[in-house]
């Protein structure tokens, strides 16, 4: 097969839109007849409802109805959560779209307007009277399950949403061992801000039941599989757009009351209804992430030898169970804390915790920048410990290229790789050893410069569908595609992934154009719409190139094959004597002779003269379900300076060397990496979800929740290598979760090497001015820099 | 609630309108819901992310944060008045050469400010143009390519001053 366009750089097609102001968003769309609606949002991070007037709300100019929860609570289902992992005694708690007699984190949704405009919509919620009898909150999940803290359902009186163990017994491997290092890790709480809010636009034909809901969805098959329950509509009669997503990070995952009661009211109505939020919503009404407290022990030798790991964790699981929220801290979590290294044991304990908070769900990398920063962070303290260099200690623990397939101490099996090749590659690529002694002179100038690194390995393209199910994820992770071509020769191509800022219509463009050999420009990639593509699970877990991508390469392969044999009528030889290549079927050895793929789709819709038992058309289906997961690995260093006076953490130099099997598209792979990079920064630099004592979100906007900014980045350099995956036909790895998994550890690893003259082991994210200074003026108090 | 309305006199994308809207109305929300140009995205509610960024009269303004009262009589140019025709802005061509979007949604913004940023400045230096993008949030791109965008946008520009290099189009095509 030749290969034109993979590994080119190919300007993305979904660019010509997008920098025309010609995207198609969910809010950019306008129906006749639409009417807006608006949600009323507990003020309360824990009250009951005593009782809810809306009398007066619903006079107001421009009201149509307000629903209150008793009034919708008999003919909607609640929120489900999919994701229910095996031995994980996960507490299935109620979640009503609109609160009925008590509400449970700032945010919930207690009512819901609909008017003529949207200034209506939002007056009117003033006017609603809710009286509420606030009771105790509590935001933190350690103490959340001490006895005295309040107790958020009935179905879990100890606010313990789930407990879940993994791995391998590692107590006689602890009580023997030279070397036992602990830390516990604060993971702070994120939020996701995708720059589109979310957005429902639902219509409603009350002749022949047919729903059409445009929604910022990632995966809009799975909202019409779970909305299609909630709302009681047949699953053929709802149609679920995702056209252009403005970002999702894990957070455009979830199956949201909002879009529920937008799709409710629609109906009800019979009238198109709008719901958008502010950004000021999405900050309380849209999943959260990470929230983690860890305990986590490391036994090794002194030589520098890992032995065993063991993670014990508090998981904030927020007031109710989201969409794929319990698959997070346990699935995508405890099976890889033992990272890239070659441990022979480890083990993870997970309690997952209620609280009066926005529920917690997928967060770019969902569960494998949490394992990642634990282990990453752990081997630098161990380092520290037995006084070795961090990228000696990693060499040495790395699991070698020899090794794989490579079973990890909880059954999971890495595919691929060459860990060391990456560690090598960085450290050439920076001069480790001259950085090393610029740090050594700085110091002794009294200005500290740090060296963070972080070598790691994800799990990603979501995965096996035999896998999902054992794991109890509630759906499949195949995926699907079909591939079209019109008589002229031109394609349509359907997948059932749902890209939303990715570049699949490129990428997946690529990989048809080279193995059919049609122009690009000729294949039109469609997504995003349950009607048009039959059935698909979306796009998260860096899934939709690997899974996605290898269900395109099967179609392509089978209208190679239909056509091989239609070519071998018009050629008049046998379908054996065809040669295949870039879209020209040929007699062996006659290229001169060759028919184009164009001509024999062509004749495979005229018909006039088809082989025997050959069909016309030439459309063809796959459903690829890949074998494994993929595992993409690498190596990230961050370079920093702090500046003791002010605690200011300045980074200078970042590199990414990744290895995620052969790139498409280089450019858009290196864009991934970048995105994902400077959000893993802004979780150990700048951001952070905080909850006051009463749980009022007080970092509730972009005033107050310190988004990373282009000012506080040097250029990003990246590198590649490139080891094939055996467990999909592309030999692809998934890259879109990479950046944030590996350089969250990187850039605090690289401060707390700044900061290890102080004496400073740990510190808690984000790493801010005061906290930094902070720490450095208690290392002055108590005698100064060694 | 406001009931007043106001008649406004402006220009958006060289045509002359007028409007009769609400006072409160935003200028962001006359063109998205009165005029239809949605190409104009609203990212937050604090005029923090400049996702809504447009010109007005030749500054790059957050039309979240003014009132279309304050538009009247006023030049607007949003993402859909960039382009000449079928010929793209330097910062539309760079921005697609450069990889510097992704989802799409801020890039109405970020174009609007780097377009500004090209016609008034030409420090090629990333340290200016990090400092000139501080006024706009992109979750996806981590700026790099925003960066480079805005200085092949520089270079875009200067090329098509030079008479030699007409006719460059075909580097936005497929």
């Amino acid at each position: 097969m030749s290969r034109k366009l993979w590994g080119e750089n190919v300007a993305r097609r979904e660019d010509i839109r997008l920098v025309q102001g010609q995207g198609q968003f969910t809010d950019d769309r306008v129906l006749p007849g639409m009417l807006y609606a608006a949600i009323l949002r507990s003020p309360h991070a824990h009250a009951k409802i005593r009782q809810i007037d809306v009398a007066s709300a619903q006079k107001m100019p421009g009201v149509i109805k307000v629903y209150t929860g008793s009034m919708v609570s008999g003919h909607l289902g609640t929120i489900p959560t999919a994701w229910i992992p095996p031995d994980s005694q996960l507490k299935m708690v109620p979640h009503p779209p609109l609160a009925v007699d008590r509400v449970r984190y700032v945010g919930e949704a207690v009512a819901l307007v609909v008017a003529q405009d949207p200034y209506q919509a939002e007056e009117a919620l003033y006017r609603i009277l809710v009286d509420y009898e606030p009771l105790p909150a509590i935001s933190d999940p350690v103490q959340a399950l001490e006895s005295s803290s309040p107790r958020l359902h009935e179905e879990a009186p100890e606010n313990v949403a789930l407990h879940w163990k993994v791995g391998t017994d590692t107590d006689e491997v602890f009580s023997g061992a030279d070397v036992v290092v602990r830390q516990t890790f604060r993971q702070q709480r994120l939020i996701p801000n995708p720059m589109e809010p979310r957005s429902a636009l639902v219509q409603y034909n009350s002749a022949t039941g047919d729903m059409t809901a445009w929604l910022t969805t990632q995966n809009p098959h799975i909202h019409r599989f779970l909305m299609s329950g909630i709302l009681g509509i047949p699953e053929h009669k709802l149609r679920v757009i995702a056209q252009d997503v403005g970002g999702g990070f894990g957070s455009k995952i979830a199956c949201y009351a909002d879009e529920v009661l937008t799709a409710f009211a629609a109906r009800d109505l019979m009238r198109p209804v709008k719901w958008t939020e502010s950004r000021s919503e999405h900050f309380v009404a849209t999943t959260h992430g990470r929230d983690h407290y860890d305990e986590v022990e490391l036994a090794g030798t002194k030589a520098g030898r890992v032995l065993a790991v063991r993670v014990k964790t508090y998981a904030n699981m927020g007031a109710y169970l989201s969409t794929a929220g319990p698959g997070v801290p346990t699935i995508l979590f405890g099976l890889i804390v033992n990272g890239a290294y070659d441990i022979a044991q480890a083990s993870a304990e997970v309690y997952g915790v209620f609280t009066n908070t926005t529920p917690v769900d997928a967060y770019r990398g969902a569960g494998r920048p949490e394992a990642t920063f634990l282990i990453e962070r752990i081997m630098d303290v161990y380092a520290r410990e037995i006084g070795m260099d961090p990228v000696e200690l990693r060499r040495i623990n790395l699991i070698k290229k020899e090794q794989f397939p490579y079973t990890n101490p909880f059954g999971i099996v890495y595919d691929s790789g060459d860990y060391h090749q990456t560690l090598d590659l960085a450290l050439k690529t920076l001069d480790y050893a001259s950085l090393r002694q610029e740090r050594e002179a700085l110091r002794r100038q009294h200005k500290y410069m740090g060296v963070g690194f972080s070598t790691y390995v994800e799990m990603c393209g979501l995965g096996p569908s035999q896998v999902a199910g054992a794991v109890g994820f509630q759906g499949g992770l195949w995926e699907s595609a079909t591939i079209r071509l019109h008589p002229t020769g031109k394609a349509t191509v359907l997948t059932g992934a749902s890209p939303h800022g990715q570049g699949e219509e490129t990428t997946f463009g690529q990989i048809v154009a080279d193995r059919l050999g049609i122009p690009l420009e000729d294949i039109d990639v469609v997504h995003g719409d349950t009607d048009r593509v039959s059935m698909g699970w979306g796009t998260y877990g860096s899934r939709s190139t690997a899974v996605g991508g290898g269900a395109l390469a099967k179609a392509a392969d089978r209208i190679v094959e239909k056509a091989k044999i239609i070519a071998a009528h018009m050629l008049e030889v046998p379908v054996g004597a065809v040669q295949y290549d870039a879209g020209q079927f040929y007699p062996e050895g006659s290229r001169e002779r060759a028919v184009g793929i164009q001509d024999v789709t062509l004749q495979a819709h005229l018909g006039w003269n088809l082989p025997e038992g050959v069909e016309p058309g030439m459309e063809v289906s796959a459903f690829y379900d890949p074998t494994n997961f993929t595992y993409p690995f690498g190596t990230h260093v961050a370079v920093v300076s702090v500046d003791p006076d002010t605690g200011e953490v300045k980074l200078l130099r970042y590199l990414a060397v990744d290895d995620c099997g052969p790139a498409i598209n280089p450019m858009i792979v290196e864009g991934q990496v970048h995105g994902g990079v400077v959000q893993g920064v802004g979780q150990a630099l700048y951001e952070g979800a905080v909850y006051d004592g009463d749980g009022q979100l007080v970092s509730g906007s972009f005033m107050d929740y310190a988004m990373p900014k282009a000012r506080f980045f040097p250029r990003l350099e990246t590198q590649r290598t490139e080891t094939p995956s055996p467990h999909n036909p592309l030999g692809v790895k998934g890259v879109g979760e990479t950046g944030t998994i590996a350089s969250t550890p990187a850039v605090v690893n690289a401060v707390m090497d700044a900061l290890s003259s102080f004496g400073v082991v740990n510190l808690d994210m984000p790493l801010t001015p005061p906290k930094v200074w902070q720490a450095i003026q208690t290392s002055m108090a108590k005698g100064g820099p060694s | 609630m406001n009931d007043s309305k106001v008649t406004i006199n402006l220009s958006v994308n060289g045509q002359d309108t007028t409007v009769r809207v609400p006072s409160r109305t935003l200028l962001s929300e006359l063109l998205r819901d009165t005029l239809g140009l949605t190409g104009t995205h609203v990212g937050c509610d604090t005029s923090q992310c400049g996702v809504c960024t447009v010109w007005m009269d030749g500054l790059a303004v957050k039309s979240c944060t003014i009132l279309a009262a304050q538009a009247d009589q006023s030049a607007v140019v949003t993402v859909e008045g960039l382009a000449r025709g079928i010929t793209l802005h330097p910062v539309q061509r760079a921005f697609q050469a450069e990889h510097g979007l992704q989802c799409g949604f801020c890039t109405p913004g970020a174009m609007m400010l780097a377009a500004w940023y090209i016609q008034h400045h030409h420090e090629t230096s990333e340290t200016a143009i990090r400092e000139a993008l501080d006024g706009l949030i992109c979750r996806c791109t981590g700026y790099e390519n925003i960066v480079r965008s805005v200085q092949r946008a520089l270079a875009f520009q200067q090329e098509d001053e030079t008479p030699v290099a007409a006719g460059r189009e075909e580097e936005v095509s497929s």
